[in-house]
Formats: C-alpha cells, sequence, structure tokens
C-alpha cells in the first residue's frame, strides 16, 4: 500500500488542489472561534430536532448524534459525469442481473458465475422465482459506496440493495451547511441536493402496479426503536405519505389494506425499511411483529410493489460482488466505467492460499456481514487478532473474501488537536423507476479516528456535506 | 389518516390533559389541607383523591399509610402508577415521537422538552419543598401544549384528533373533581351537598373553583356568596366555563362531527343525546338526583363514547 493517500483537498505537494481554492481562501480567514461557535450551534440544532441514531447493543433508548464536519467533501464537475456514468451502468446491470436470476438464468447458463453460488446464497429467495415484478426493477434505490484511492481512481466497495439508508443525513448535512455558511454558497455554484424527496416520490409511483392511476405509496419502518427510525419520519414526512407500521396494515382477497381512520384505504407502493425476513410472517420468519401477514401473496398476485423488491440481497452479498463487472459485460455489453476492488474469494483454494500468504496486508471481510462488523483490517490489527482470523478462515474459507487494503483518499477534518486528514468515502443513491436518476453526491462518510478506514456510524463515523461543482 | 396516528395523537393530547388536571386535583388537597382540620379528615380527603382516580387497591399495595407525602409521591413520581404525572407525561411524549412527522416541529419540541425537564424538575426536590410550585409547572406545560398545537397546526384530521383526545378526557377529569365531596364523606347522605360546618363547606368549595381556575369566574358570574349548587351549576352547565361537563361535551361533537366516517354514526348520536342533556338540564333536576349518582353516570358515559371512538376509528377490526 502506498504511504500517503490521496488527499482531496491538498497535492502531494501540498498546494491546494484547483475545486478547493476558493474554500481554502475562506477557510483561512475564519476566526477559529467562529468556527468552534458554527460547529457547537450544529450539535445543538441536530440534537434538538431530534437527528439521532440509536446504538444497538448500549442501553436501550441511547440515542446518539452522528458527528458532523464542516469541512465539505467537494467533487468537480468533470469528475462527477463519470461517476454518474458509472453507477448508472453498474445499478443497469444489477437490476437486469436480479430479473434474469428470478427468471431465465441465462447468466448461469453460460458459466460466468457458478450456480451454487447463487442458488447456496442465503439472499437468494426462492419464493420470487418468476415474479413479475412492476418495470423489472427490483432495486429501486441503491446506495452504492464508492471510494477513491488516487486521481481519478474510483473504487466500488459495496453495493447496497437492499435498504440502504443515511439520505437523510445528505440532505441534512446540507440544509446545516447552508445555515452556518450561507455566504460559501454564494461563492461555489454548488449543485442542489433538495429535491431528493420529490425524485424518490415519483420514482415510487412509477412502479406502482399498472391497475392504479394514482397509487397509495406508503414508507414501511420496523418502528420507533429501530436505528434508522428518524429517516423514515423525514422522508415520510418529506414526500407526504404515511408512515406506516406492519399492523397498520392487513391482507384481504389479495389485495393490501392500511387501516385509516376513514376506513381500510388500498395500498400501491411499499417503501420498505424493512429486510426481507420479517415482512410476512406466513412466508418468511414466523417470529417477525413487524410484517403484514400474507403480504408476500398480494406481492406475488401483483398488487403491490415493494420498493426494494424481495431478494435483491442475492445481488449484493459480498460474494457476489466480484462478479458484477462480468454483469456488466454480459448485460450491456460494456466495459466497466468504475472499477471493483480486486478481491480474493476465499472459497477457492488458490486464493485462499494466497490470501493466508500475505494476511497482514489485506482487509477480509465476512461474505454475509455489514455495518463494519466482523471485519479484518490487516494493517491496523495486532498479531494476535490477524492470527485469530487465520484461524477462523482455516476452518470456514467460504464465508469471507479478501481486499487488498486500499489507501482510501482522506480530506481535512476538524478533530481535537484542529484540522487533520481523515479517510472518507462517499454513499451515492441511485433511483430507478420508469427512469434512473442519481442526486449529484450523496453521503460523505469520514472515519474520525486517526488512520482509521472504518466509516460506518455505528463504528465511530460521521458525516461531511458533500459538494458537487456545476463548474 | 393512518388509525395508529390517530390514536397516537388522541392518546397524546389525553396524557398531557391528564396530567395536567392530576395536577390540579392534587393542589385542591394541598391547599384544603393547610386548613384548620383534624388529622382524620385531612387522611380522608387524602382517600378521596384516591378514590375518584379509581387508585385506592393499587396505593395500598405501594404504600400502609395515606399520609400528602405517601400520596403525592404516589400521584406524582410512581413509574409503577401509570396514572402518575410522571407516566401521563412519558406517555404524552412518547405518543408524541411515534407520530413526530405528524406535528408540527413546535407541538414535538414542546412536549419532548417538557418530558425532558419533568426529569430534572423531579430531581430538585421542587415538589417534597413546594408541591403547589410543581403544579403549576404541570399546568404551564399543558397550557403550553395546547397552546402551540392551536397555534401552529393545521386544522385536519390530525388536530381534531388532539383537540378530541384534549377534551374528552378534560369532560372525565372535571367530572371526578366534582365528585371529590361525595368521596370525602363516605358516612354522608348522599342527596345534601351541605354539610355540618358551612365553613369547611365554603373552603371547600373555593379550593374546588380554584383547582379548576373559576374562583374569580364564579365571582364574576354570580356576584354573589359561594353555594355548592350555583358551584355545580357553573361547572357542570355553563357553556361559557371552559372546563365544565358542557363546554367539553360541545367540543367532542363538533370535532366528532369534522371526522365523521363510515361507522361512527351512532358514536355521534350517543355523544349529541349526552350534549343535549346537558344543555337542557337544570342544576336542581340534577341536585335532586343526587350529584354523586349524576357524575357515576356521566363517567360511564365517558367511558363508552371513549370505547366508541378507539373502534370506530382507531384501533378498527379487520374490514
Amino acid at each position: 500500500m502506498s504511504a500517503i493517500p490521496f488527499d482531496e483537498m491538498h497535492t502531494l505537494g501540498g498546494e491546494v488542489r484547483h475545486h478547493y481554492q476558493d474554500f481554502s481562501r475562506w477557510l483561512e480567514h475564519q476566526a477559529p472561534e467562529r468556527l468552534q461557535n458554527k460547529r457547537a450551534e450544529a450539535d445543538l440544532i441536530f440534537r434538538r430536532v431530534g437527528i439521532t441514531f440509536a446504538v444497538y447493543g448500549e442501553e436501550s433508548g441511547t440515542e446518539r448524534l452522528i458527528p458532523f464536519d464542516i469541512v465539505p467533501r467537494v467533487i468537480t464537475a468533470a469528475e462527477w459525469k463519470i461517476l454518474e456514468a458509472g453507477l448508472r451502468q453498474r445499478v443497469q446491470a444489477l437490476n437486469m442481473f436480479l430479473k434474469d436470476i428470478y427468471n431465465e438464468q441465462k447468466i448461469l447458463a453460460t458459466g460466468l458465475i457458478p450456480p451454487e453460488q447463487i442458488f447456496n446464497n442465503e439472499q437468494y429467495r426462492p419464493e420470487m422465482q418468476g415474479v413479475k415484478v412492476a418495470g423489472d426493477i427490483y432495486a429501486h434505490i441503491a446506495g452504492v459506496d464508492v471510494v477513491r484511492a488516487g486521481e481519478g481512481e474510483f473504487y466500488v466497495l459495496e453495493d447496497n440493495l437492499r435498504v440502504p439508508s443515511g439520505v437523510s443525513y445528505m440532505l441534512e448535512n446540507r440544509k446545516m451547511m447552508m445555515r452556518l455558511f450561507p455566504e460559501l454558497f454564494a461563492r461555489n455554484r454548488v449543485a442542489p441536493v433538495e429535491h431528493y424527496p420529490d425524485n424518490l416520490l415519483e420514482n415510487l409511483r412509477s412502479v406502482s402496479p399498472q391497475n392504479s392511476t394514482d397509487p397509495t405509496v406508503v414508507l414501511l419502518t420496523p418502528g420507533m426503536y429501530n436505528s434508522a427510525y428518524f429517516e423514515h419520519a423525514f422522508l415520510a414526512q418529506q414526500m407526504g405519505i404515511e408512515l406506516v407500521e406492519g399492523k397498520d396494515m392487513f391482507v384481504d382477497e389479495e389485495v393490501l389494506y392500511m387501516r385509516t381512520t376513514q376506513g381500510p384505504k388500498r395500498v400501491d407502493v411499499i417503501y420498505r425499511r424493512l429486510d426481507d425476513d420479517f415482512l410476512d410472517p406466513l412466508a418468511f420468519r414466523e417470529d417477525s411483529q413487524l410484517g403484514v401477514p400474507g403480504l408476500l401473496s398480494v406481492y406475488r398476485a401483483g398488487n403491490v410493489t415493494l420498493a426494494n423488491a424481495i431478494g435483491t440481497g442475492v445481488a449484493d452479498d459480498k460474494s457476489i460482488y466480484p462478479y458484477v463487472p462480468d454483469m456488466i459485460r454480459f448485460y450491456l455489453s460494456e466495459e466497466p466505467i468504475i472499477k471493483n476492488v480486486p478481491t480474493w474469494q476465499c472459497r477457492k483454494p488458490e486464493h485462499l492460499k494466497e490470501v493466508l500468504s500475505k494476511l497482514p496486508e489485506l482487509v477480509v471481510k465476512e461474505v454475509h456481514g455489514a455495518g463494519g462488523y466482523g471485519m479484518l483490517v490487516g494493517p491496523a490489527s495486532t498479531k494476535e487478532q490477524i492470527e485469530d482470523f487465520r484461524q477462523k478462515l482455516i476452518s470456514d474459507p467460504a464465508k469471507f473474501i479478501a481486499q487488498p487494503t486500499l489507501a482510501l483518499s482522506t480530506c481535512p477534518t476538524f478533530v481535537e488537536s484542529g484540522l487533520a486528514p481523515r479517510h472518507i468515502d462517499l454513499r451515492p443513491f441511485v433511483l430507478s423507476g420508469s427512469k434512473v436518476s442519481l442526486i449529484p453526491g450523496g453521503l460523505s462518510r469520514v472515519a474520525l479516528r486517526e488512520g482509521s478506514l472504518v466509516v460506518n456510524s455505528s463504528q465511530g463515523g460521521g458525516t461531511k456535506d458533500t459538494w458537487v461543482l456545476e463548474r | 389518516m393512518l388509525s395508529r396516528t390517530a390514536d397516537h395523537l388522541f392518546w397524546m393530547a389525553r396524557y398531557i390533559e391528564r396530567a395536567e388536571n392530576t395536577a390540579r386535583m392534587l393542589d385542591v388537597n394541598v391547599q384544603t389541607a393547610l386548613l384548620p382540620q383534624d388529622a382524620e379528615n385531612a387522611e380522608q380527603g387524602w382517600r378521596a383523591m384516591l378514590s375518584i382516580c379509581e387508585l385506592t387497591e393499587a396505593f395500598a399495595k405501594r404504600h400502609d399509610d395515606v399520609s400528602a407525602e405517601a400520596v403525592i409521591d404516589f400521584m406524582v413520581k410512581d413509574p409503577n402508577n401509570p396514572s402518575s404525572i410522571y407516566c401521563c407525561l412519558q406517555g404524552a411524549r412518547e405518543n408524541a415521537r411515534a407520530v413526530r412527522g405528524a406535528l408540527t416541529t413546535e407541538v414535538w419540541e414542546t412536549n419532548n422538552t417538557t418530558w425532558l425537564e419533568l426529569k430534572k424538575v423531579l430531581a430538585d426536590g421542587t415538589v417534597e419543598r413546594d408541591p403547589s410550585e410543581f403544579f403549576e409547572w404541570v399546568k404551564f406545560r399543558s397550557h403550553l401544549s395546547r397552546g402551540v398545537t392551536i397555534g401552529t397546526m393545521l386544522k385536519d384530521d390530525a388536530f381534531r384528533f388532539i383537540r378530541l383526545g384534549t377534551f374528552l378526557e378534560r369532560a372525565d377529569n372535571t367530572a371526578r373533581l366534582l365528585d371529590v365531596k361525595f368521596h370525602s364523606m363516605p358516612f354522608s347522605p348522599l342527596a345534601n351537598l351541605s354539610t355540618a360546618d358551612p365553613h369547611a363547606d365554603y373552603y371547600h368549595w373555593a379550593a374546588i373553583l380554584r383547582s379548576v381556575s373559576a374562583f374569580e369566574t364564579y365571582r364574576k358570574v354570580y356576584r354573589d356568596v359561594i353555594t355548592p349548587d350555583r358551584v355545580a351549576e357553573l361547572l357542570i352547565l355553563r357553556d361559557d366555563m371552559p372546563r365544565s361537563l358542557l363546554a367539553s361535551l360541545n367540543e367532542v361533537c363538533i370535532n366528532l362531527e369534522m371526522i365523521s366516517n363510515d361507522y361512527s354514526a351512532n358514536t355521534e348520536r350517543r355523544a349529541g343525546k349526552l350534549r343535549a342533556e346537558l344543555l337542557y338540564s337544570q342544576i336542581d333536576d340534577i341536585l335532586q338526583m343526587g350529584l354523586h349518582a349524576y357524575l357515576t353516570n356521566f363517567l360511564e358515559r365517558v367511558n363508552d363514547l371513549g370505547n366508541r371512538i378507539s373502534k370506530d376509528f382507531l384501533v378498527p377490526l379487520e374490514a
């Protein structure tokens, strides 16, 4: 791995990059006390409005703020153009893959992906085989994690196609920056992001089952104790749709209704923020109190659209990730615009051998893990941790993949000692319906601990506003 | 709107109103306890308080003796007593949190702040030092919540369910407050409102008037000495007295009509009938029947309305 990671703001020689020059000049002219006050103000506002998330495993009812950093992550128009094209291409291919897997399975016939990789995958849902979904779209909302390793060198780290979250922070961070430093937006042409809820609603309406002209769209939440409840309530309010829980709905004769004060009302589209397992106790987990009994029967009858569809996890699973470039070539006859991180599949003996030989240099991830849990970052681990992981790998290699430790780019960030470089990533949100749309930018997450590469908020990550410059 | 949302809004409002009225009832007792009286009478006042809230048994499980300190602790702070002010304000906040998308930011922040401040106030000893100051605070937070609701919310179904909750709860609570007198005199003939000691009577009724912020109102309306029949008239039959039974029922009927659906005709009819009876009653008829008997019947019918509203709108059975 290279010694000095790419810095978003400064060149290796210490000069401020062109697209950061205006911000940098502004920053030099700010009194430290003013910045300090503004940062305190941001904290206060986030807490009063209740933009908090619950942390699993801590005392129940613990509400924490996700730290917000006032130095934006800036992306040039030229770079965004490439990123946007790459993300569209990727999500389009993934949707085509999902349609193929749950219908004709052409890609399996070619031998590009071994069939057992699909059928032995816990995320593959046989219930979806042959089910017709509106517009052949499965992943209506995708949150693709992108990292930069060098000049123009972007990689997709993960395709989140189940219930990706974080978009409310993208919106709130922008609102906060405009409130704290309006002068910055007068000087820089920053592409707006505020219309995301409109785009999302339009997207959801566009995938309604054919028989409804004025579809009723609802947002299904697991409830107020879920870690992302704030986001669920926020998005429902912004779109002006009902925020429902499973118990608010019922199934009658393969039609889904919600209970309203004016009697039952038919539901056409569910933007669900609930995992597959909990959607329908009759089809999946019997003990789920969060879903709607019989929902799958309504879905299979084509009387309701679920966004995202059931079974999208088979396309964003880490064991499937290595095949995405092949999918792009197979379905679109194009070369991938954004690269995959080279990945060793430990289930393959020759890959495992190579991984074990250079374990201290690699990042090893559980195939089904998420949220930054259960992973090994070789260079940041002790010998004991590495040896521990070696044993895990040997005893169940199919559970893991390994990747080189990327030198994720850094961005100057306020920490206790002042401004210092911290590693960042980017999660743009891709909406697919009757058309594909993206909001310029996305959510930038930052690993606040020095040297840390883990940006997840559950692991002490923070967020930044993300600017895509219009020129 | 979603039934569950309406249910949360309805209960948010009920809990706030109940917290306010519990504070009012406790304050009456604190005030009357300041009058010269024997220990037995004082204790009887606190027993009455528990009895009208239907909490005698629950209290006995938690405390051996009925004393001012024990009853106040039980009714203010006890997290195991679902009717305590603590539980009411917690319930209001939790219900608000569940539907914060249906509330304006100001309404949400008011209820959230009430809950956060309550925990501070309970910890700093105000309740023990000066219970009346604490009860004032509860009333003030309730005024604020109601005011910010009226001042900022769109007048849509969400607003109507909040108002419905407020006035149904108030009808219930005012009736109970009036009924205190009966409960504090278990051995007296029921119909007769006056007791042997006319002075005790005066202070008792004056305390009840003050507890519903109606002392000055009484003077203004009657310009005469305080008599039990007039107090009853003011708090039951005057439609211009904002905490009276008739005023509460007026609001219940208005809001019910606005949210009317295909199932609610019978509930509206019953509410209308109860209101009409209040509207066309005279206080003499009520006293003839016996105030306690009258109020008991009234409470049953308000409870019935609550159940029906719940069934028609809030937790409907499947289609």
